[in-house]
């Protein structure tokens, strides 16, 4: 597929946006590091509610437990995890730039596998559910894996644990803001390139009948479970970033935070248009842009204001954005009856 | 002449309701077979038996000589047969050719198949195919905004782009303009001649069945009733007081 001139700018623009922010803005660079997650989020949750029609409440459970892997190995590679874990609170782990940045590389790898692996599993058990039982059943796993890991005391409980510091005197804010952008980059040229594949008319072939798509001998679990892991695996990363990142993992607000940063997720797509490319991304920016917005200058009102948002999106603007736009202009998408002089012999 | 389709002794309840009871009946292969009943005869409780979409309760179910009766709908389509749907099914917010595209045979896909880009000759195919039912010129638009009798045909069309050895049709005409019904019964002999594919459809048209079908079936109340060639089921008694008398 050749890349038209205007395309080209587009994705130029948003690199160069993308680069220069922390130098332009260097006291929101944190701020802009997060809706570069929020992206990555939208787009792996769009691959099953947008494209494959499976509204999973649940993918929250692939970026903490990705979070949870990526420490745990951070901390057993240079020290015993549960003498650090006991000794919590005294116990700070300074690595040189080498070890923390190997430690950093080998956890992210693992955390990616670990959460791919565990979207098999979990795929295997979940798939068999539709509709609202699917919605339901992910968000049970991501809530049950929170409590678990609150009460298992190795990796510090409900108490959490403290990862290594960014070594040096930086405080490795620029380090992660780069990190996260890398991983939305690579989130996007993945699906982009996923998306011209055969496996994006499969999965929309779920999502539009799924008994169909059964009949027409699609490996319908295969595919399932494919697109969970690629979330899985995305997810995985961003976890591990995103702890870092905050530098302090606990189970319930910053791994698992379903009522956040998991509904965030299925709210971003939609506001965008979700089973669209671009939805997702147009959504995450907008999305946090509100919302950083009401929380500095409507602090009080902030969730009034973004549960209004949630309501006009959700009763008047269902399609979403680009939804919006693909049924306004049709023919801009290529949705048009196209050879008139056919149209006229066929009658049907 | 071998059976494609070999069905012996089928019986299927649902609670206390008989569906089917003791069903017996074979599809030659390259013929056109059909199967006409009344209304709640069992006619599509045996198409859901054939394709896998329930177990049956008693009997055999043989698909060139291999018993599939205990296989699943995914499994049997792979193994090349078929059915559309009675109430319609294509996937509404695609478009057509997308439609056709994702209808390939999946019969040796291997995992890396799943990630193959849109090869130039299927989508040839595809078009092709789409001009063979006359939906060419339609074929971006999303397939869910097309008529219901629009959606037949891309349905058909959908099931042909499957290479399928044995086609099972559920009301193929039902919904659609009479007029229209003449070039889809062409379209259904072409399929079966040029392309080769068996067919078994269940029919309440009898002008199209009479016009379609080498040799029929009539069930009655769950039994298969009659056997023959059109012309013999039209002049049985049996028929007629079941089914054709019973307007």
């Amino acid at each position: 597929m050749s890349m038209s001139f205007n395309k080209l700018l587009l994705h130029a623009g948003v690199l160069l946006v993308g680069v220069a922010a922390p130098f332009v803005f260097p006291a929101y660079t944190s701020q802009i590091a997060m809706m570069w997650l929020m992206v990555v989020f939208a787009m792996t949750w769009d691959l099953q509610g947008g494209q494959m029609g499976y509204n999973s409440l649940g993918n929250i459970f692939f970026f903490g437990i990705g979070m949870y892997i990526c420490t745990i190995v951070q901390i057993s590679m240079f020290v015993d995890l549960g003498d650090y874990t006991a000794h919590s609170g005294s116990a700070r782990l300074d690595l040189t730039l080498t070890q923390f940045l190997t430690g950093l590389g080998v956890g992210l790898i693992v955390a990616a596998i670990g959460a791919m692996l565990l979207a098999v599993v979990f795929g295997w058990i979940v798939f068999g559910l539709r509709g609202p039982y699917f919605a339901i059943g992910t968000l049970g796993v991501a809530i049950a894996a929170g409590e678990l890991i609150g009460t298992w005391d190795l990796v510090g409980g409900g108490g959490g644990i403290s990862l290594p510091p960014f070594p040096g005197e930086a405080d490795g804010t620029l380090f992660y803001y780069f990190m996260m952008l890398g991983l939305a980059i690579a989130t996007f040229l993945f699906l982009r390139w996923l998306y011209t594949t055969s496996f994006l008319l499969a999965i929309n072939a779920i999502r539009d009948d799924e008994e169909k798509a059964e009949g027409m001998g699609i490996q319908t679990k295969r595919y399932k479970t494919v697109s969970w892991s690629i979330s899985a695996f995305f997810l995985g990363i961003s976890g591990g970033l995103f702890g870092n990142m905050i530098g302090f993992v606990e189970p319930l607000e910053v791994a698992f935070p379903t009522i956040t940063f998991g509904i965030f997720m299925v709210l971003m797509a939609l506001l965008g248009g979700k089973g669209t490319l671009w939805g997702p991304i147009i959504g995450a920016i907008l999305f946090h842009v509100i919302k950083e917005v009401t929380w500095t200058y409507l602090l009080g009102w902030q969730w009034v204001t973004l549960g209004a948002l949630i309501v006009i999106n959700v009763v008047f603007f269902q399609q979403g954005i680009v939804g919006w736009m693909q049924d306004k202009w049709p023919e801009k998408f290529g949705i048009e009856v196209d050879d008139p002089d056919a149209a006229e012999k066929e009658t049907a | 002449m071998t059976n494609m389709i070999e069905v012996k002794g089928v019986s299927k309840s649902f609670g206390g309701v008989v569906a089917n009871h003791n069903v017996s009946m074979s599809v030659p292969e390259g013929q056109i077979t059909s199967l006409i009943g009344p209304n709640g005869s069992g006619k599509t409780t045996l198409f859901n038996s054939i394709v896998g979409y329930h177990p049956i309760d008693n009997g055999s179910i043989q698909f060139e000589g291999q018993e599939i009766s205990d296989l699943r709908v995914q499994e049997i389509a792979r193994l090349g047969m078929l059915r559309t749907f009675q109430q319609t099914r294509i996937y509404g917010k695609m478009n057509c050719v997308q439609n056709m595209l994702i209808s390939i045979p999946h019969r040796k896909a291997t995992f890396m198949d799943m990630f193959k880009p849109h090869d130039a000759e299927i989508t040839e195919k595809a078009e092709h195919l789409l001009e063979f039912v006359g939906l060419y010129s339609k074929r971006k638009l999303l397939s869910g905004n097309l008529s219901f009798g629009q959606q037949k045909l891309l349905e058909f069309a959908m099931a042909l782009m499957n290479d399928p050895k044995v086609l099972l049709l559920d009301e193929p005409t039902a919904g659609i303009n009479p007029t229209l019904i003449n070039g889809l019964i062409d379209r259904l002999k072409r399929a079966n001649t040029e392309f080769g594919i068996t067919l078994f459809v269940i029919e309440h048209n009898m002008r199209v069945v009479m016009n379609l079908a080498d040799n029929v079936y009539c069930l009655a109340h769950g039994e298969m009733l009659a056997h023959g060639t059109p012309e013999e089921i039209q002049n049985n008694q049996d028929v007629i007081d079941a089914y054709l008398g019973a307007h």
